[in-house]
Parts: structure tokens; sequence; C-alpha cells
């Protein structure tokens, strides 16, 4: 839809209407005291070519994944992007569209977002998959939230080995409610399921995992999966859609809700988002589902056509009833994540998994057998994995100066932790990038933890 | 105007009540489905509890709208109407016959003295 705006006399016909002469009148009830009296102080205006220069002094002093070898991770992925994936979202069609609540002009939104649903359920396994949500970690905090709805339950039992920032919205979502989050500490790196089963007992909504997890390791999916049924609890998992090209996906471990980010689906790093909240789960749940979904059905002349549905679970009409606040999604993040699977396919998918997962390991292997660095944990490992150092401040310091991003310390997030590093690999890793990092690591042999 | 038969009861949140021996049948009215519309799920939230009048046993959602369901009278939810849950509509074509909600066991017959009579409900829905 085009944006028309008012012109001059159409304003003064619809001033004369309702009996005034200026628009100011319209904010005469506001007391003076608090009306603005004198112009904000701002420079004046600049000319279009002094705004483009101010702007490219300001970009030159930000560095991208362009200007460096990065091996950040931790829920956000230097993956390839296909430059076709920007050329379709940025038609104006998709890219100034509004929320679809108008089917009847919206039926290209509301299909795009029906092929990511769709997608995004043959990818997982899972039933149901809604619109989206903000980013993975909303998802795992919805999902946490909804799980507790389901179950009538109030406590949720997570781990130290999902990642930090996604257990911190958890407890901003359930702050001010009555709803316990226990976190089952991993000293191994991944859960122990001896001390799992130990500490679940039935009173808890769901058992929360992230796969591959915060470490990058593995977790053992399927015995999590029978310990948190037999308590009657409901599974929740958090999901690398890329490890989805190699590993079973949630639906064949019997998860109930299954969630992950999904960034590294062609979406750029940009400064932490805008993201993708990926959210699925099996369809006897369907009811406490958040956020959107899109339904297919036909038209009065019985052609298919694409609907908001089931919108009665939102906030919008079950108000305080209703199991979430969202009343958005990311459409254009989704959109992106539609075109790279459709353009990736599976072939395509398996080969972005496999190339990072062997780079990874690749990495490690030689990093293992050439320097003074170890791993931290024992176990199998997708495209992350997390080193020990001495003093990861000044190992990243120096690889910076190589033009390195080294990976995320976890100090970051855990005083326990000043001595790991996360490190993740991507396609988009060289053979020659890596043998970089390993001669840049072999030449501070001090730093070391072996 | 709505069907309000004079063989039963009614609230004044439009529930409307059939006593069957020690059993009250209970329902929507005729003029709730018309304003609720095109009603497509019915969740019955309290089965096997001990209920006191006024409060919510579950929810009736149409296409655009959530209302809750109120019980008119104390006892316990023995039975819902299975049809409901393949075939919501049924309240919408049949309110006071197939489309019965739940039925009761009555805790206390003298409650539905305080219950309206068809006429009360008329005069209540301004009919």
């Amino acid at each position: 839809m085009k944006f028309t705006p008012h012109n001059e006399e159409e304003k003064k016909k619809m001033l004369e209407k309702i009996g005034i002469t200026s628009i100011d009148e319209l904010f005469s009830h506001i007391p003076p005291t608090i009306r603005l009296k004198e112009l904000l102080s701002l420079p004046p205006g600049a000319t279009e070519v002094e705004v483009v220069k101010l702007l490219n002094e300001v970009k030159k002093k930000n560095k991208t994944t362009d200007d460096f070898i990065s091996f950040l991770g931790a829920g956000a992925y230097d993956h390839a992007i296909p430059t076709v994936i920007s050329h379709i979202t940025s038609r104006s069609e998709y890219y100034t569209a509004y929320t679809p609540y108008q089917a009847e002009v919206s039926q290209g939104t509301l299909q795009t977002i029906f092929e990511y649903q769709s997608l995004i359920c043959a990818l997982f396994n899972m039933d149901i998959s809604n619109a989206s949500m903000y980013d993975g970690a909303q998802s795992l905090a919805e999902a946490c939230l909804m799980a507790v709805a389901i179950k009538k339950k109030n406590k949720i039992l997570a781990c130290s080995s999902i990642n930090p920032l996604y257990l911190r919205v958890i407890e901003t979502y359930i702050e001010g409610t009555d709803i316990e989050l226990k976190i089952l500490p991993t000293p191994e790196g991944k859960i122990d399921l001896d001390l799992l089963k130990k500490t679940i007992d039935t009173s808890f909504a769901s058992v929360v995992v992230q796969h591959p997890n915060l470490f990058g390791l593995l977790e053992p999916v399927k015995e999590i999966e029978q310990i948190a049924h037999n308590a009657d609890a409901l599974f929740v998992v958090s999901v690398d859609p890329i490890s989805l090209g190699i590993l079973s996906p949630p639906g064949d471990y019997n998860a109930d809700i299954a969630v992950g980010e999904g960034q590294s689906l062609g979406i750029p790093l940009s400064f932490g988002g805008p993201y993708l909240g990926i959210f699925t789960c099996k369809k006897d749940f369907v009811r406490f589902i958040p956020g959107r979904l899109v339904g297919k059905t036909v038209d009065l002349d019985g052609n298919p056509a694409y609907v908001l549905t089931l919108q009665t679970r939102e906030q919008h009409i079950k108000r305080e009833r209703a199991t979430s606040n969202i009343c958005t999604n990311e459409a254009l993040c989704a959109l992106a994540a539609t075109i790279y699977l459709s353009l990736l396919g599976k072939e395509g998918l398996k080969e972005v998994a496999t190339q990072s997962l062997i780079k990874a390991h690749y990495l490690l292997e030689r990093i293992e057998q050439e320097t003074n660095f170890r791993r931290a944990f024992s176990g199998p490992f997708f495209k992350e994995f997390t080193l020990k150092g001495k003093d990861i401040k000044k190992l990243l310091t120096a690889l910076r100066r190589k033009g390195i991003l080294g990976g995320v310390p976890l100090g970051r997030f855990n005083r326990n932790w000043q001595d790991l590093l996360l490190i993740a690999v991507t396609e988009k890793r060289t053979k020659e990038e890596l043998d970089l990092l390993v001669d840049c690591l072999k030449e501070l042999p001090t730093l070391g933890s072996s | 105007m709505s069907l309000v038969p004079d063989n039963l009861f009614y609230t004044a949140t439009h529930e409307w009540v059939k006593i069957d021996g020690d059993t009250a049948i209970c329902g929507i009215t005729d003029f709730a489905q018309k304003e609720l519309s095109d009603i497509v799920y019915v969740d019955i939230t309290e089965i096997g509890k001990e209920l006191k009048p006024g409060d919510r046993f579950g929810t009736i959602e149409a296409v655009k709208t959530v209302s809750d369901l109120y019980i008119p009278i104390s006892g316990e939810i023995i039975e819902v109407n299975e049809i409901l849950k393949t075939a919501p509509e049924t309240i919408n074509q049949d309110p006071y016959g197939k489309g019965w909600i739940i039925k009761i066991k009555i805790k206390d017959k003298e409650e539905l003295k305080s219950l309206m009579t068809a006429s009360d409900y008329k005069k209540h829905i301004g009919e």
C-alpha cells in the first residue's frame, strides 16, 4: 500500500470541518507550563552531501566481520549469507509491508509466512511452527511460560550449559510471577544424567536443554527426554537450526516444545539484532502456542487463501488469560530464513553443517596436537568448542592484533569461567584462516593450559 | 427475538439450567450464542471439582472473542458434551438441545430458587 500524504487544501478542509483554523489548536488543552516555547537546540539542517560525509566518518569507526576473521559464537554466527536474499527482502512489497491483519490485501505476506512455518516444521520435524518470535532467547523464555501454562505447575528445570543470556531472559520473564527457575550445574560441560534424575520430581513443568549447548557439546537428549516425561514434565529444547543439517531434529527425540535462534539462516550479525526466534511445538499444544499463526484456508470461490488464525490465543482477544503478550513477529527475518532454506535446500544445509563440523574438528585437532591449548570439556561437539587458557584477555588482545576475533570469553558470563574461551567455526572459515589461528596460538605457549 | 424456553432456569450471565432428577444440565442461551456468533472452541477446565455458583468452569471461544462460562449452581461437573470437541457450532445450531455443555450433580436444590425464570431472563435481555 502506498503512502499518500495530505496536501494543504485537504488539511484546510478537515480543519474547517471540525471548526478550527490550525493544527496547533488541537493541542490547546495541554497546559502552557509544559508546552515547548522555543526550538530544540539542534544544529542547523545539513545538505545530503554533508550528511553522507558525516555518516561515512562514523561508519569508519566500526569494524565488521569483513575486517576480522571471526570465531565468535555463543548464539550468533558468521555463516555465509547468499546475496540473493537481500535482493528479495529489500523489495518494497516485503520491506515496508505492515502486519497482515487484513487478509484481503496481505496474501503475499501471509503466504511467505506460511511457507516459513512449513519449512521450519519440516526442518525441526515438529507439528506446528508459529510466525516467529523476537529471537532465540525470547523463544526459550516463552517456551518455559507455555510449559507452565500447559502443566499447571510452576517450576522449571534448566541447566548452566544453556546460553547465560537466554537464562537471564527467562529470569526476566518470570520476575513477579510465582514461577521458580532451578538451574542444574554442569561442571563437566553437559548434563549429568544421574544428577538430573536425583533433582527432578513431579513438581516441574518442564526440563529445558540447549542442544548443542553453550560449550558446543551435544547433550544426551534421548535420555533427558525419557527422564523428563517419566517425571510428567514437558521436554523443552533450544537448537541451532544449522545443526539440523546433520543432527536428528527435535521431533525425532520427542521434544514437546522446540525453539532456536534463526540468525544463522541468512540473517546478518548486525549489532546483536534483529534476529529470529524460531518456535515449534506438538499439535496437542496448539491452543497454548504464543505468537502469530498463519493458516491456509479457502475463499468464497474455493481458491486457496491465507489468514492469521487461532487469534483467540492472543492477547488482544484473550487479554489477561493469554499465555503470552507478544503481538508481533520478525516477518522480514523470517522471510530471509525462508529464502535461505529454499536456496540451500536439504543438500545445501547438510553441506553448511558438514563444513562447519569438519572445519571445527580440524581446528581443534591441530590446536591439541601442535599448541599448548586444550579442550575444557570432553564429548562430541558440532561447530563450537571450549578451550582452557591462562589469560584469555591477553590471548584475545594478541589475536585481535593479528586480525582475528578469537572467540567469546566465557568469563564474561560467569566468574568460574575466567579461563574458558568459546570458539565457533563456520563454513565461511577457510583452511588458511584456521591455520593462521593455529600459528598464532603456537606463538603464545605460556597462555595455554597444558 | 431470542428463544427463551419456559421450562428452564437462567442466570444473569446467560447460562440456562434444566433439572433432570439429581442432575442439572447446563448450556448457554440463544441470546448468548447469537451475540458470540460462530463458536469455534469450548474449553471446560474444572471437571471433577466442587464448584459454587459464579465459579468459572471454562471458556467458550468465538472467532473474535473468548467468553467465560460460570456455573449456575453448586456441584461437581460429572459430564461434558463430547460432540462439542469436534462440532462446537452445535451450540449455535441448537443451544438448548444438542448444544448442552455440562451436566452437574446438584448439591442443593434450594439454590434453584435464586435462578431467573424465563420471564425474568426475558426482561434481563430486554426482550
